[in-house]
Formats: C-alpha cells, sequence, structure tokens
C-alpha cells in the first residue's frame, strides 16, 4: 500500500467509523477520504450533530407529507411503511458512471436481441450457445410470444439493473430486472428532499440532474407507438399493490390515465378504456402488472387485474405493452449465467461490465460443490426476487442448509449459487453517528428509439449493522445516487 | 377521465352527504327530545327514523341504543359510521385524483368516528359524533372547492352530493308532513333544524311556522342551499358542465331528466302541491332523481360497449 493511504485518526462524527475488507465508498483509508467524497466528508465535520438530527428530521417528515410509502407482504393486512431512507448520498464519478452507461447500454441491446431471437428463429440455441432446454423450463418463458412481432424489436424498454461493487472497487451486475422493476420514484423523491436539504452541497459538488427521467420514460413509450397514435395509459394492478404509490406519481408525472384491468376492455382485438366520454382507444400499455395476470384468457384464468383479450389485441399488433410479455426469460437467474456468451454472440464485444461468478445447479460437479460448502455460498431459487427464496450461507443455521440442500436436490433446474459477496459500503447516519453500511446500486435504463440512463439510480442500503440484504421488503432503505458532472 | 374514477367520486361525495344529513338530523332532534311532547318517545324515534329512511319500527325502542345504532354502528348500513367508511373508501381508490388536503380530512374524520366509541352510560357522546361529522363536513366542503381542479371530477363530487340531499329531504319532508295533523311549533323547528333553516326561514316568512310556508321554502326555494329546489338546480348545472366536458353519446338523456325535474319545481306552486298531495308530489320528485341517477350511471359509468362503438 502507498504511504498516502496510511491510516490517520477520524474525527466526529466519524469516530466509530470502521474500515473492513469491504469497499468502502467514502474512505481510501481511515481519515483518508475519497477525492469525489471531500466536500460531502468536509461538510459533515463542520455540521454540529443536532444540526444533523435536524436535517433527518425534516427529510422523514417530507417523505411522510408525501405519502411516500410500500406495502410489505405477508403481514396482518399489508402493512404501509414510510421507505426508510438515509440522510447522507452515495457519489459516483464520472468516468465510473460512464464505464456503467456503456455497460448497461451494451447489455440491455444484446438482452433484446436475445429475446427477439428465442421468440422468433432461436438461432443462438441451434448454435448451441445455449442449452434449449434451460430457455423451455424457464418459468417465466411464454410460448404464446413464438412469433409476434413487436414494435421495433424492443422486448424490454424499462429496466432497473442491479450492481454491486466488489472490494477491488469494479461495478458487477447482480441482477437483471426486465420485468417490472419498480423503485424509480424513491429516485426521484429523494432526490427532492435531499435538494432542500443539502442545497449547498449541491452548488458545491455539481450533481448531474435525474428529474428528466419521466420526460425520458414517455418519450420511450411514445416511441413504441404506432404512427400518428399515441394514447398511453399506466397499468396498475390497483391500490394494494406495494408500488401503487409509485404508479400513481409516475402517471401523473406523466399526464396519462392510472388504470385498472376492470377499466379496459377488448372489442374486435382493440383496446379501450372506459371514461366519461365513451370508450376511447388505448394504444401503449406501461403494464405493472405481471406477464401471468395480464389477460386471463391466455395465462392465469383466475386473474382479475387484467383484461380479457388483451393478448389476441397485442398478438395482433393493435396495443403495445412495455415491457413486452416473456421478457422474464433473460432475468431468469440461470439464464443470467449466460449472459456475457450473449453479449459476444449477439454483438462480438466482451462484456463491459462483468456478472458475479454463478454455479449452475444443474451442472452435476457445480452442484456436488456447492452443497457441501453451502456455509460459503448464497442461494437463490431462479425465479424469485425481492430477496425472498434464498439461502445466505455465512449467516444461516444448518438446519437451513439441510433444507436448501434438499429442495436443490429436488428441483436443480430452480437453483443458482453464488459466492458470497461482499457489498461495498457507503456511510449512514444511524443513531447520531455516522456508520458504513452495505450498499447496491439499481439504475434504470430506457430503450425505445435509443437507450437512456439517467445519471443515477437507486442506491439501496442495507440499515442492519453487516446484512447484506438491501431489499425493501427484508429491512433495506434508501440513499440518493450522486453522479458528479466531472 | 376514467368512468371508474367518476364512479368513485361520485359515490365518496354521496356518503359523505348522506352521514352529514344524518348527523344534522340527529343533532336537531336530540335538543328537542330532552322537551316533554305529547307525544311519546317512541313516536318520535319512530319518526327520527322514518325521516331518515330507516326501514324498521321503533316499537319497545330505547333512546340511547337507537342514537348508538344511527351513530356508531358499523354493521348498520345507514349509521353515519358506516357512511363515512363507505366515502373514505372510495376516496381511497381514487386517492390521486382528489386533493391530498380533502383526503387528509376525510382520513381525520373517519379516525375519529370508528375510533369513537359511544356507551351507553354516557348520554353526550353521541352527540359528540354528530358535532364532529357536521363541522367535519364544513370543512371537507371548504377544503373541496378551495384545493381542488373545478373539473369533470370536482363536478361529479358536486352531482353525487346534491343528489343525495335531493333525495333525503323529500323523504324527510314527507315524515313530517304525514303526521302534520298533531304537530307542534317545537315539531316544526325540529324539522326547519333538520335542514340548519330556522334562521334562513324566518327571514324570509318571519317566526310565524306554518306549514304550507315552510313546505315552500324546503322545496321549492330557489336560495336555500338545503331546499329540493336549490340541490336539483346545483345537479342541474353539474350534469351541464360534465357534458360538456365529456362531449358524448347519448347525454341528451340525462340532460332531459334533470331539466324536467326542474321545471316542475321551478314552475309550480306551493299550493297545487298542496292541493294535489304533497306525499304524492314528493314521491314523484323522488322517483324522478332515482331515475336520473340511474340515467347517469347508464351513460357515464356503466354503458353497453356495443352503443359506445357505434356512437
Amino acid at each position: 500500500m502507498p504511504v498516502q493511504s496510511a491510516d490517520r485518526p477520524m474525527p466526529a462524527p466519524f469516530s466509530e467509523y470502521e474500515i473492513d475488507a469491504a469497499y468502502d465508498e467514502m474512505f481510501r483509508a481511515k481519515g483518508r477520504p475519497r477525492p469525489h467524497y471531500k466536500h460531502l466528508y468536509t461538510h459533515l465535520l463542520n455540521l454540529p450533530s443536532e444540526e444533523l438530527y435536524r436535517c433527518k428530521k425534516e427529510a422523514d417528515l417530507s417523505f411522510f407529507n408525501q405519502g411516500i410509502t410500500f406495502t410489505v407482504y405477508g403481514r396482518a393486512e399489508g402493512t404501509e411503511q414510510i421507505f426508510p431512507h438515509d440522510l447522507l448520498p452515495r457519489i459516483i464519478t464520472s468516468s465510473e458512471w460512464a464505464t456503467i452507461e456503456r455497460g448497461l447500454t451494451q447489455r440491455i441491446t444484446a438482452l433484446n436481441l436475445f429475446l427477439a431471437d428465442v421468440y422468433h428463429e432461436g438461432r443462438i440455441l441451434k448454435d448451441r450457445v445455449i442449452p434449449g432446454e434451460i430457455i423451455y423450463t424457464c418459468k417465466h418463458f411464454r410460448r404464446q410470444m413464438r412469433g409476434v412481432k413487436v414494435p421495433r424489436d424492443v422486448y424490454v424498454s424499462v429496466v432497473g439493473t442491479d450492481l454491486i461493487r466488489l472490494p477491488d472497487g469494479r461495478f458487477v451486475v447482480l441482477e437483471d430486472n426486465l420485468r417490472v422493476p419498480s423503485g424509480v420514484s424513491y429516485m426521484l423523491t429523494s432526490r427532492k428532499v435531499m435538494k432542500q436539504i443539502f442545497p449547498a452541497l449541491f452548488r458545491k459538488c455539481g450533481v448531474r440532474p435525474i428529474e428528466q427521467y419521466s420526460q425520458a420514460l414517455f418519450s420511450t413509450l411514445r416511441s413504441l407507438a404506432p404512427e400518428g397514435r399515441s394514447t398511453i395509459v399506466l397499468l396498475t394492478p390497483g391500490i394494494y399493490n406495494s408500488a401503487y404509490f409509485e404508479h400513481a406519481f409516475l402517471a401523473r408525472q406523466m399526464g396519462i390515465e392510472l388504470v385498472e384491468g376492470r377499466d379496459l376492455v377488448v372489442h374486435d382485438n382493440k383496446v379501450y378504456m372506459r371514461t366519461t366520454s365513451g370508450l376511447q382507444r388505448v394504444d401503449v400499455i406501461y403494464r405493472r402488472v405481471d406477464d401471468d395476470f395480464v389477460d386471463p384468457l391466455a395465462f392465469r384464468a383466475d386473474s382479475s387485474l387484467g383484461a380479457a383479450g388483451l393478448f389476441n389485441a397485442y398478438r395482433a399488433g393493435n396495443v403495445v405493452l412495455a415491457n413486452a410479455l416473456g421478457t422474464g426469460v433473460a432475468d431468469d437467474k440461470a439464464i443470467y449465467s449466460y449472459v456475457p456468451k450473449i453479449i459476444r454472440y449477439y454483438l462480438g464485444e466482451d462484456p463491459i461490465v462483468d456478472n458475479v461468478e454463478t454455479f449452475m445447479m444443474t451442472d452435476r460437479a457445480q452442484r456436488e460443490h456447492v452443497c457441501a460448502n453451502l456455509d460459503k455460498y448464497v442461494v437463490k431459487a431462479v425465479g424469485e426476487s425481492g430477496g425472498y427464496g434464498m439461502l445466505i450461507g455465512p449467516h444461516s443455521s444448518r438446519q437451513q442448509q439441510d433444507e436448501f440442500r434438499q429442495k436443490i436436490l429436488a428441483d436443480p433446474r430452480n437453483y443458482i449459487a453464488q459466492p458470497t459477496l461482499t457489498l461495498s459500503a457507503a456511510p449512514c447516519f444511524m443513531n447520531g453517528r455516522i456508520e458504513p453500511r452495505h450498499v447496491d446500486l439499481r439504475p434504470y435504463v430506457l430503450f425505445g428509439e435509443k437507450v437512456t440512463i439517467v445519471p443515477g439510480g437507486l442506491t439501496r442500503v442495507a440499515l442492519r449493522k453487516g446484512s447484506l440484504v438491501v431489499n425493501s421488503s427484508q429491512g433495506g432503505g434508501s440513499k440518493d445516487t450522486w453522479v458528479l458532472q466531472n | 377521465m376514467l368512468s371508474r374514477v367518476a364512479d368513485s367520486l361520485y359515490w365518496m361525495s354521496r356518503y359523505f352527504e348522506r352521514a352529514d344529513h344524518c348527523a344534522r338530523v340527529l343533532e336537531a332532534n336530540y335538543n328537542l327530545m330532552l322537551n316533554p311532547s305529547k307525544l311519546s318517545t317512541e313516536e318520535r324515534w319512530h319518526r327520527i327514523l322514518s325521516s331518515l329512511g330507516v326501514p324498521g319500527t321503533a316499537d319497545g325502542i330505547d333512546p340511547q341504543m337507537a342514537m348508538i345504532r344511527l351513530t356508531s354502528d358499523p354493521g348498520n348500513e345507514s349509521s353515519i359510521v358506516f357512511c363515512i367508511t363507505e366515502s373514505r373508501e372510495n376516496a381511497g381508490q381514487v386517492r390521486e385524483q382528489i386533493s391530498s388536503e380533502m383526503w387528509e380530512r376525510l382520513n381525520r374524520l373517519y379516525h375519529f368516528v370508528t375510533q369513537a366509541n359511544p356507551r351507553l352510560e354516557t348520554d353526550s357522546d353521541p352527540l359528540r359524533l354528530v358535532t364532529a361529522v357536521r363541522e367535519g363536513a364544513y370543512e371537507f366542503h371548504g377544503v373541496t372547492d378551495a384545493t381542488m381542479n373545478h373539473d369533470e371530477g370536482w363536478h361529479f363530487i358536486q352531482l353525487g352530493k346534491y343528489m343525495e340531499r335531493s333525495c333525503a329531504l323529500p323523504v324527510l319532508l314527507d315524515a313530517y308532513f304525514a303526521a302534520g295533523g298533531q304537530a307542534d311549533d317545537l315539531d316544526w323547528v325540529g324539522l326547519l333544524s333538520s335542514c340548519t333553516a330556522f334562521e334562513a326561514y324566518c327571514k324570509v316568512y318571519t317566526a310565524d311556522l306554518k306549514p304550507d310556508a315552510m313546505a315552500e321554502f324546503l322545496i321549492l326555494n330557489p336560495e336555500f342551499p338545503h331546499s329540493v329546489r336549490y340541490a336539483v338546480e346545483r345537479m342541474n348545472a353539474a350534469i351541464a358542465a360534465i357534458s360538456q366536458t365529456s362531449f358524448t353519446h347519448a347525454t341528451g338523456r340525462v340532460e332531459r331528466i334533470a331539466g324536467r325535474l326542474r321545471a316542475s319545481l321551478a314552475y309550480v306552486q306551493i299550493a297545487d302541491v298542496m292541493a294535489g298531495g304533497l306525499h304524492r308530489y314528493l314521491d314523484t320528485v323522488i322517483e324522478q332523481c332515482k331515475s336520473l341517477h340511474a340515467a347517469v350511471h347508464a351513460v357515464y359509468i356503466d354503458y353497453p360497449i356495443q352503443s359506445a362503438l357505434e356512437a
């Protein structure tokens, strides 16, 4: 280690700040902040602790008044909670961001080509780059989508990619969310609150804006609309959905109708919404309802969240769905491990942002290795998200490990394993002190006429000390993410 | 505007008005019942129940029990708690369409009435709930006017409020005039107070409480907010505004029914009404309101798909 990285004493409010093996977003070493964090560091040193408390209170109140809440499933009557928010921004340099931006653009381009291929010729399967079996056994593969032409061949127009930073400082992709990614409203509202609280820091740091997200989303959706028709709506499962706040927020920001399945009528393969002025034709649906529920005639018959006949109208090309149906086949956790190959196959390029090393439980040697070392791995069910259905080896009991071993052996296709990764840590304001907590990063990628990524994203925080689980349903919170101008 | 949204706004408003009306009637009578009268308690409660259009008899009724049934019994569909709950439920479905001030007022009132738990022992508890609803209603109407766009949604809110009022007032009047012969001045004061009309009536007719004059005031007066005519005029205005913003197929049908009802109130004299039988007249008003409600529903909310496609 060079001399300049030697530890120095940490002044208050950092006196309890520990730096361990994880990459620390703010410090190179104790008492030595990274250059892009200098302004924040100085600001915090000069801020009396009562002032920090006051800021925290002000921020919480602002979130409360805006009604920024989410619903946790599995508890009595879906309790509504304020989304926990940490006061300190997570800062990313412009060169780090440039890499992320190029990497995610490359990735979404390749994944869209992959989806178009899988639902048409299937060249990648014929060329044996990916075993066909893994596609057809994926529970998010929709055979109804075969041969369906989608506008611009864009299957995925809204993505929320989860990135984490490894101890060596590299960002890698942990998960692609290609179905109905959520959380972007937290990114937007938290920026608004932060500007009220730290105006001076914004002026000094040169933070790139993200407020144009709603307009970018709207243009993306409009670019998918057929020539001369442009009624766009947002389809929500309704007020009991955990992300209803976000649906209402985005609809309002874009000035489009927020519809539920029962507002839609399909007649003669055309989709209409029932308004007080009669039936109005709908051209593009930004749907926040899962594939399974969009049409009881084509998919789950017990769904009342979609509209009967919607899929036929879609197949006839009379309405656009964003994202397209069946995109889940590309964010299946088993297919995830093939993404680097997918990128090479379609683009002839090396991946700019890497994957996390992943073990396939369908492979006998890998399965045996993982099952023998369950305490060292994170095991995930391939079709789940939101932190549900996973085993974190080092933090699990023998009994949990045995349970998962049984599950893996019973259905190897349904599981993958990854080494336990140490997520990077960022400073958080916890009970009057500043302490490190593990974070990830979810930038939002839009793909219509072109790829748009607003500089920023949702930094999710594992609020419990030492925890690596950042999902909001499992005790995670969020931070504002600042991408610097230069 | 989405039909579902219009429907929710309409019912939010109707249920709120229903709770407010019930509170007003109870407050007026609760005061009055403290005075002795030649009518028995049972007879007086019977009139309260029928003036609110609540089915059932008041035989052997316990006054305190009856009060609780009408205020805080969530299982009773005429109770204030039930109506406020329904109103809030509808508002919750379209929370992003109403102003946050409106939601806050309604939510606060809902929490107050559901948590208030009047007991039999303490008389004044039900009255506190009734007063809270009356005051909450003034606040809610105030913020609705002051904080929301006066757009199509606002007009559906107005339509709901005045539709409910146009239906409730005839029922109330009918209950009082049915027993007209035996009613004394205090009973008539009760009727006027149930419509917060006592002072307004005296301004026009002095404190001379004549049944015909009171009927004229509460049915035909164009300027008093709790008269049938006033409510029907407001409904007409709302309907005209709605049909303008959502120029559509069969709005003519709604306007025709509303216009006929309005004309039957605007061009009639109280003497003719009384001569032809007040009960019959009030019945036709209620019938016309019902068919207006049905027409609004059929034209704007739940129209057949086929007819909408041909238009």
